[in-house]
């Protein structure tokens, strides 16, 4: 049997904590890059696209991640896909993050008055050009807190990941628990790494916050 | 390779699945109640408790809101044992819902209880109330109105969470679907069902607070 030291497991822990990180960036970005489609087809001014995109972000909101999780996994093989943990992990929180972060965004978008709207219509701008130049600028802007406070949110739905067998933190520390069979050492030590990522996080989310309230 | 989708499993999994959405709706209907009680009490502590308690209380909402719930329910599960307090996997499961929901909700209960004019509990007080009567009977009450709509996403939030506890062996609603999928090979289809379950699970949920809420406390609940 191998002997592990306490420097042994934090260190693989720490190893793992790599991928937790790289997930969680993947999926912000991506995530982030199709909720910019959702919340497009959100705010358009067809009504049946601002429908189909209410239903994809209740449904995603309505629904547990790990069951999202679970259909990427199994479901995306049957249309002919390969797929492996990392895939259907970085997929499915993508997914998972665009129909929040575009019902963020949604919000900050509604929080501007309609004169805004107005003012670039009257200096000649088209839809997209008001979009790009005038709103979403503002909106990004002020919705700025919640944003990171999604990402503290991110960062600890990637645990859930090592069920469909993700290697990421958690599942190398249900290994190494079953190796070591010191279950507090070994969770107490996955919940302080957890710990030092997303507290700076909420902190500067809370710092923007009081920032946003006091403008 | 072409694959076909087959529901005919369904049939005899109507009750496993209707079972493993009771135990889903006990978990979280024990966690609400226990969850907001917990959680009164903690935002009360943080405002007019001693110096220690306040902090101790603090610490443990950025605790839990830092880490992700899997770690808290494995810590409590496997965890606690090594130092003596073993739980079943339902009471654990119980625990740690619980004890995940306070921590949002201490916030939003207190954000509640901030609102309330100072006034109303000065008049109270002036009416001849004793302090205990001044926050149950009028700041309470007010309090519970304004963040019932936050209140209600933080339980619809915390039932879709409790999917999680499947992996501690509480025969709820994913863990039905984790032993279905197994005897019937159907994956895709088990887990495309019971998540629809879900969605209809926390549809109906939210839509009983509201109505339930609008009851209990009166108009002016959203």
């Amino acid at each position: 049997m191998i002997e592990f030291t306490f420097w042994d497991i934090v260190r693989n822990l720490l190893l793992a904590a790599r991928w937790t990180v790289l997930l969680s960036l993947a999926a912000f970005v991506g995530g982030g890059a199709v909720g910019m489609v959702v919340l497009f087809f959100r705010i358009a001014k067809n009504r049946w696209s601002r429908r189909i995109a209410s239903a994809y972000i209740a449904l995603f909101q309505g629904t547990p991640l790990l069951m999202q999780l679970f259909l990427m996994f199994f479901g995306l093989p049957m249309l002919g896909l390969r797929i492996e943990p990392w895939t259907a992990a970085a997929l499915g929180l993508t997914f998972f993050a665009s129909a929040y972060l575009a019902e963020i965004w949604r919000s900050g978008v509604d929080a501007l008055p309609r004169g805004q709207w107005d003012a670039g219509a009257s200096l000649g701008l088209h839809y997209l050009q008001e979009l790009r130049l005038i709103i979403l600028p503002q909106a990004f802007s002020i919705t700025r807190a919640p944003t990171v406070g999604f990402l503290v949110q991110l960062v600890k739905s990637t645990a859930l990941t090592s069920i469909i067998g993700f290697e990421e933190l958690v599942r190398t520390s249900n290994a190494i628990n079953n190796a070591t069979f010191e279950p507090f050492t070994v969770y107490g030590l996955v919940a302080l790494i957890f710990f030092i990522m997303c507290f700076p996080l909420t902190q500067y989310a809370r710092s923007l916050e009081r920032r946003a309230t006091t403008n | 390779m072409g694959y076909s989708l087959d529901f005919g499993w369904l049939v005899d999994a109507t009750g496993a699945i209707a079972q493993g959405a009771a135990t889903t709706i006990l978990l979280i209907a024990v966690t609400t109640l226990a969850g907001t009680f917990l959680s009164i009490l903690g935002a009360a502590g943080r405002r007019n408790g001693p110096l220690l308690l306040k902090r101790a209380i603090g610490v443990y909402v950025e605790i839990i809101r830092n880490t992700p719930f899997l770690v808290q329910l494995f810590f409590i599960f496997f965890g606690l044992p090594s130092i003596g307090i073993r739980l079943d996997p339902v009471l654990a499961a119980m625990l740690a819902m619980t004890l995940n929901m306070a921590a949002y909700t201490i916030e939003i209960v207190g954000a509640g209880l901030d609102a309330v004019p100072r006034g109303q509990t000065e008049a109270a007080l002036a009416l001849g109330l004793r302090p205990r009567q001044v926050f149950v009977k009028i700041v309470l009450p007010q309090a519970l109105k304004v963040i019932f709509p936050a209140l209600t996403s933080q339980i619809v939030i915390m039932m879709l969470e409790s999917a999680v506890v499947s992996q501690i062996a509480v025969r709820e609603l994913t863990y039905e679907a984790d032993m279905l999928q197994a005897r019937t090979f159907r994956a895709f289809e088990t887990y495309f069902v019971v998540t629809m379950v879900y969605l209809v699970l926390s549809m109906g949920l939210r839509r009983l607070l509201v109505s339930g809420g609008r009851r209990a406390l009166g108009t002016g609940v959203s």
